[in-house]
């Protein structure tokens, strides 16, 4: 991998709560804050793969949101280059995202049903740089859309007309028009089948390995995960909970949400799958709107003790490609 | 291969799907075969569009309106694909039951928990209302539903996924059913709920000998679950076998191809391999064998007949042309 130590982004702290209103409300009643990311810090470095991994409701999406100033940040900064992205203004935020682009879960969805995707492909070429001749926009299309997979005759063809993964590479195309640094993909490859993942999960590879890409993958399927990622997060109900460099992660894990995940999943091997010990978490999820004190893993904890519902713990270095937060660590190693 | 054992429970022989579509017939499943023994789990795996969930849905009744079916299923000897609704409302539920992937949208969301569980019993069973609660909340309770008597007086959306999908396999265990048809039980939940509940299905197939169609498209469920696999693609059986022999020594390309295409968490190799291509549209199926365009070993034979599915080693099958030791015969 071509990781350098060159710092893209670094998140502090990072906030991000919606006020929730219940419809009978008052006017003059306060709503709950539903705290779907509390205080997150990570560094991104140029040419790596940031893998961002937890359940449903854990964060993940609305953390990638936040990164490229989706949803409104309540607290904390996100310094791209050295710039607080939340001091800049709309326009100066509008020419940021040249920089900065998404590749959405739904591959269907995220694509306009009325327009062709040459046009798709093109429009961030027509927005930000609305000087170039129509010849060359059309030329910078097809070298993408050769460089994804795409046949140059499906140009002026409509997004239904192509399946899932094809609908994944015009997404793709689009945001690597513009040559951006960093590529935020939410969810990428989980609304498709294994053998098309495959396909695009490699060419998300070449492409990073070739333009020097920096990319944010969230997914919540953690062996994919293990496969594209240089460093690997793993969340838990808005929380950072354990962040480490892909091969310490996986062999070494410490938190014991990552080690409940990581025995959950389902290996494709019978006799492995059939003599492993799966380390069960007891009950649900609890409320974001009502988060327990202290930890917010420690309802589910096999290892909590009184001590953990007292003050929320921090990710603290273990080595210097391993963080994870949790207070009784050296207890339960 | 009809291969008849006495203990055979479910036997099914030649199953056709066809939809009729406004641009034409649709083949959605063709020519499947197999059997299941009690206490047994059959993994009937394929990617979207290969025909697992209309087979299930063949087999319970449930197609739409459009669907035409051809071929027998004998459950204990009786074809049930021949039976009318009437009959056919007798054994659903209380012989087969289903599992649906959607728990959200297969509950009522009108009806609290406890009567939509209660209606079950009162109707197959005949027990009066009283009963039939005390049974649903011991039934709530074996699939370790924590506070169930509570529970019953709540509805649907009161519930989180993994809740919604243990009340799903509460209702249909409650008349203790001799067949489970579980459609994707676990791909709408996350990792840590879907594991829950594949314990939960293994402790309850030793406990009530039920045995189970899994229908998935996640081959390390399959490992964890089934006795048997049958891999299907574009409608078609690749691939039959028990659950070591498809995993260790799969002899189908697809099958191959598929098991490679995964990443594995145990793993540690840079690039997937891939299968190439588009997985072909049922509307203009290819002549020949549906793998054929996707397929590093296909020859011109492939592209003129679909292979026949045979019996190559003891209770192992595959419909390929190309023979065993490599060579395209």
């Amino acid at each position: 991998m071509n990781t350098s130590n060159n710092v893209l982004m670094e998140v502090n702290n990072l906030k991000v709560h919606f006020n929730i209103k219940s419809d009978n409300a008052w006017p003059w009643e306060k709503g709950h804050a539903l705290k779907a990311v509390d205080g997150v810090d990570l560094t991104i470095y140029e040419g790596e793969t940031l893998g961002v991994v937890g359940e449903s409701g854990c964060g993940k999406s609305t953390l990638a949101r936040a990164l490229l100033r989706l949803v409104p940040i309540t607290d904390g900064s996100v310094v791209w280059l050295g710039q607080d992205l939340r001091d800049l203004d709309k326009k100066q935020m509008r020419s940021k995202r040249q920089e900065l682009q998404m590749i959405f879960q739904d591959p269907l969805a995220s694509l306009d049903p009325r327009m062709t995707v040459g046009d798709i492909i093109a429009e961030p070429l027509k927005t930000f740089r609305p000087e170039l001749l129509k010849e060359d926009v059309k030329a910078e299309v097809r070298s993408i859309m050769d460089r994804v997979g795409l046949l140059p005759n499906v140009i002026n063809r409509y997004p239904h007309e192509f399946s899932g993964g094809q609908c994944q590479r015009i997404g793709i195309a689009r945001a690597l028009i513009l040559k951006p640094k960093l590529v935020v993909c939410d969810e990428p490859v989980s609304a498709l089948d294994v053998s098309i993942q495959a396909q695009v999960v490699n060419l998300l590879k070449e492409l990073q390995a070739e333009m020097g890409l920096s990319l944010v993958f969230i997914a919540h399927d953690l062996s994919v995960v293990k496969h594209i990622s240089d460093r690997v997060l793993v969340m838990y109900l808005g929380n950072a909970v354990e962040l480490a460099s892909k091969k310490s992660l996986y062999d070494n894990p410490q938190h014991p949400y990552t080690k409940a995940l990581l025995s959950a999943v389902p290996v494709p091997d019978p006799r492995v799958e059939r003599g492993k010990k799966i380390q069960l978490l007891l009950g649900d999820l609890p409320s974001p709107i009502n988060p327990p004190s202290g930890c917010v893993f420690r309802t589910r904890c096999p290892h909590a003790n009184e001590s953990c519902a007292q003050k929320k713990p921090a990710l603290q270095a273990l080595s210097n490609e391993h963080q994870a937060a949790c207070s009784r660590l050296a207890e339960i190693a | 291969m009809t291969i008849s054992t006495t203990q055979n429970l479910l036997e099914v022989s030649n199953l056709r799907v066809n939809f009729k579509t406004p641009d034409g017939f649709v083949t959605a499943v063709n020519d499947l075969n197999f059997t299941l023994e009690q206490g047994q789990t059959l993994g009937i795996v394929g990617e979207s569009g290969s025909g697992k969930s209309q087979t299930a849905f063949a087999l319970m009744g449930l197609l739409a309106g459009n669907g035409v079916i051809e071929g027998e299923a004998r459950f204990e000897g009786k074809n049930i694909l021949a039976l009318n609704e009437r009959e056919m409302n007798r054994i659903r539920s209380k012989e087969i039951a289903m599992i649906f992937q959607d728990p959200m949208t297969s509950l009522n969301p009108y009806m609290k928990v406890g009567k939509q569980l209660m209606e079950v019993l009162t109707l197959h069973k005949g027990m009066s209302k009283a009963e039939a609660f005390e049974a649903s909340v011991k039934m709530l309770d074996a699939v370790k539903m924590p506070e169930a008597r509570k529970r019953m007086n709540m509805y649907p959306h009161e519930f989180s996924g993994g809740m919604r999908q243990r009340v799903m396999i509460a209702m249909a265990l409650l008349c203790q059913p001799k067949l489970l048809i579980a459609d994707e039980p676990t791909t709408a939940l996350d990792v840590t709920v879907q594991a829950q509940i594949l314990t939960l299905l293994n402790e309850l197939k030793d406990d009530f000998n039920t045995s189970i169609v899994m229908i998935t498209h996640d081959l390390g469920v399959v490992a964890g679950l089934c006795d048997k696999v049958l891999v299907m693609y574009a409608g078609q059986t690749m691939e039959y076998g028990t659950a070591e022999d498809v995993f260790y020594r799969p002899t189908h390309p697809y099958t191959q191809g598929l098991l490679k295409a995964i990443p594995r968490l145990d793993a540690n190799d840079e690039k997937l391999s891939t299968i190439a291509g588009n997985p072909p549209n049922l509307l203009h199926l290819p002549a020949g064998c549906p793998f054929q365009a996707r397929c590093d070993c296909a020859s011109d034979r492939c592209l003129e007949s679909m292979p026949a599915l045979q019996e190559f080693a003891p209770g192992q099958l595959r419909a390929c042309h190309k023979s065993l030791d490599g060579s395209v015969a």
